[in-house]
């Protein structure tokens, strides 16, 4: 199997995110990287798969000159070599064009399986794979909580609302991976100082032959709304306070 | 010239999804500032007749395609589909729910149709002719507002944002051929399984009641459920909760898990990590309940009662089903 997982470099879940006061993005100083969480399920699948089938994991990402951190923790867990899109000309990329470039960046690999994040926790699309899919005419198979690869074929779980799909593809295909899927492995010492001399192809838009042309373009950004300062309701007897809160859901928040 | 706002209106086994009301209702008052017509997309088997459900939330036009293939829903058929149909008429701009399969079809068309969307947006509006969206980035610790060109401009809506308004219109049934084989579905549905409970999914859900790594225990979620049960509520869990194997996965709310906006969220023993915070914040009325008063819930919370969770939750179910008996 010839098995490419696409990654992300995100800002951790625990990361406080502070907008740029111009808005023009988010402050990145003091922001703990790390691999997408979702995108971690599908290299862990992506590996799981090569170890059962035998092949080899590609791993692509896009992203500035510190994701680089994040490919070599791709290829610390086991995948045997990298793609790193990076291109300044890419940093605001929309779907589109990021789909474009990872489909122009793995032509050339022939691949039976992609992986991808469901969605990336950091501007949370969700585009990207079904994109890809799209520009190279495969099968998607989305937000998958549980694959079986047999016989040249993937049977898939997709959990939907109030039921779930069994799904079966023909091969290849693009799987986005949901959390459930499986448990990520942690790179291993070995690992990590065998990832050090994995190799890793670096491509720019010029050598993909993009042209870049936004069409969903973040034009600012904003902090939530403040929310109103709450209510306590004071008062350690919860016959007491359980009833207020009821009536002041009732009567003031008008919610029950 | 492209005109015309238009949705794909979603249907499982034969009824409308209320987000489609929603959509439509966002897609109408877009389109009465543009000055042009809704339409919309519904593909199923057996569906001709929901056309006048969609009328009556300002579709104008209803663009059906009837078939078995569309039974049940698959990406192929459905991309397929709303694919012809749109560059057929050129619509400026194009809704769909950001529902588990809005989008995974809005997405698949964003590739096909080469375009730009904003996913799971919370605000929609025309700025100098043009589709500008409002959404929530980083789970909803930052908003980000996205201008939308391409044609169609889409976007995906978050359920349960937009008001669904009456406001009734022809809602005329246009047939179209969508082409569309059996042959064409690469990614097959096999099986459909149902969840029996009946319990609306969290993402749709009116009411939460979450609980967290407080509950101590999985055998301690019969409280959380009767509370529950007396308000109508689906139950939701922190990520501690869910890592620890107390909780299915599909049940977790925050940044890794569901981004959750219902009208009302009771979150019990639950600390209010920034990444939980993150998924539902934008709940409409939030309730905690937790010992610790420094517990960060509190600072989204409106209502608080700084107390032991296994005193005051049976105290909430007893006084809520006095009150909605």
């Amino acid at each position: 199997m010839n098995i490419v997982a696409c990654v992300k470099q995100v800002p951790d879940t625990e990361a406080l995110i502070k907008v740029k006061a111009d808005g023009s993005g988010i402050e990145e100083g003091g922001i703990k990287w790390v691999m997408n969480p979702y995108d971690e399920y599908g290299v862990e699948e992506a590996l799981k798969l090569k170890e059962k089938l035998g092949g080899d994991v590609t791993v692509v990402t896009l992203g500035p000159a510190r994701a680089m951190e994040t490919i070599r923790t791709a290829l610390a867990m086991g995948a045997e070599k990298a793609i790193h899109i990076s291109d300044p000309a890419l940093d605001n990329a929309d779907a589109y064009t990021t789909a474009s470039a990872i489909a122009a960046a793995i032509k050339e690999i022939p691949c039976d399986i992609i992986f991808c994040g469901q969605r990336a926790i950091d501007d949370d699309s969700g585009q990207v794979g079904s994109v890809l899919a799209e520009l190279l005419g495969l099968p998607q198979l989305t937000i998958i909580t549980k694959l079986d690869v047999e016989d040249g074929k993937v049977k898939a779980v997709k959990p939907i609302e109030g039921a779930q799909l069994l799904i079966e593809s023909s091969l290849p295909c693009v799987v986005t991976a949901q959390k459930g899927l499986n448990e990520p492995r942690y790179a291993s010492l070995p690992g990590i100082m065998k990832a050090k001399k994995k190799p890793v192809e670096a491509k720019d838009a010029a050598a993909l032959g993009l042209s870049v042309d936004a069409k969903a373009k973040v034009d600012k950004m904003t902090p939530p709304p403040e929310r109103a300062p709450g209510k306590i309701i004071e008062g350690d007897d919860a016959s007491v306070t359980a009833p207020e809160l009821i009536k002041l859901l009732r009567e003031e928040a008008k919610i029950i | 010239m492209s005109k015309g706002v238009w949705i794909v209106a979603e249907q499982r086994d034969g009824a409308l999804r209320k987000v489609s009301f929603e959509i439509a209702s966002a897609a109408r008052k877009l389109a009465d500032e543009l000055g042009e017509e809704v339409g919309a997309v519904l593909l199923g088997s057996g569906v001709e007749g929901l056309a006048p459900e969609l009328g009556k939330y300002g579709v104008d036009k209803v663009y059906v395609a009837d078939d078995a293939v569309f039974e049940p829903y698959t990406t192929d058929a459905y991309a397929t589909a709303v694919a012809k149909v749109v560059k057929e008429n050129d619509p400026s701009i194009l809704f769909l729910a950001a529902s588990v399969l809005g989008r995974d079809l809005s997405t698949r068309l964003v590739g096909k149709l080469a375009t730009g969307m904003a996913t799971d947006c919370v605000e929609v509006k025309i700025v100098d002719g043009h589709l500008e969206a409002k959404r929530p980035m980083y789970a909803g610790k930052t908003f980000g507002e996205i201008s939308v060109s391409g044609s169609p401009q889409m976007a995906s809506l978050r359920p349960n944002v937009f008001p669904a308004v009456e406001n009734a219109k022809a809602g005329e049934v246009v047939k179209f051929d969508a082409g569309v084989s059996a042959d064409d579905i690469k990614a097959r549905v096999l099986e459909v399984q149902k969840d029996t409970s009946g319990k609306v999914d969290l993402t749709e859900a009116e009411i939460i009641v979450s609980g967290g790594r407080g509950m101590k225990g999985p055998e301690n979620y019969n409280i959380i459920e009767e509370l529950a049960d007396v308000l109508g509520a689906t139950v939701g869990a922190s990520r501690a909760a869910v890592d620890a194997g107390w909780r299915p996965q599909s049940d977790q709310v925050g940044q890794t898990g569901k981004i959750v906006s219902p009208n009302l969220y009771v979150a019990c023993g639950i600390s209010g990590a920034i990444q939980h915070l993150a998924g539902m914040s934008s709940s409409k009325f939030i309730v905690a309940v937790n010992k610790d008063p420094d517990a960060p819930i509190f600072a989204k919370a409106d209502y608080g009662i700084v107390d032991d969770l296994f005193k005051v939750v049976p105290e909430l179910t007893k006084a809520a089903k006095q009150l909605l008996a």
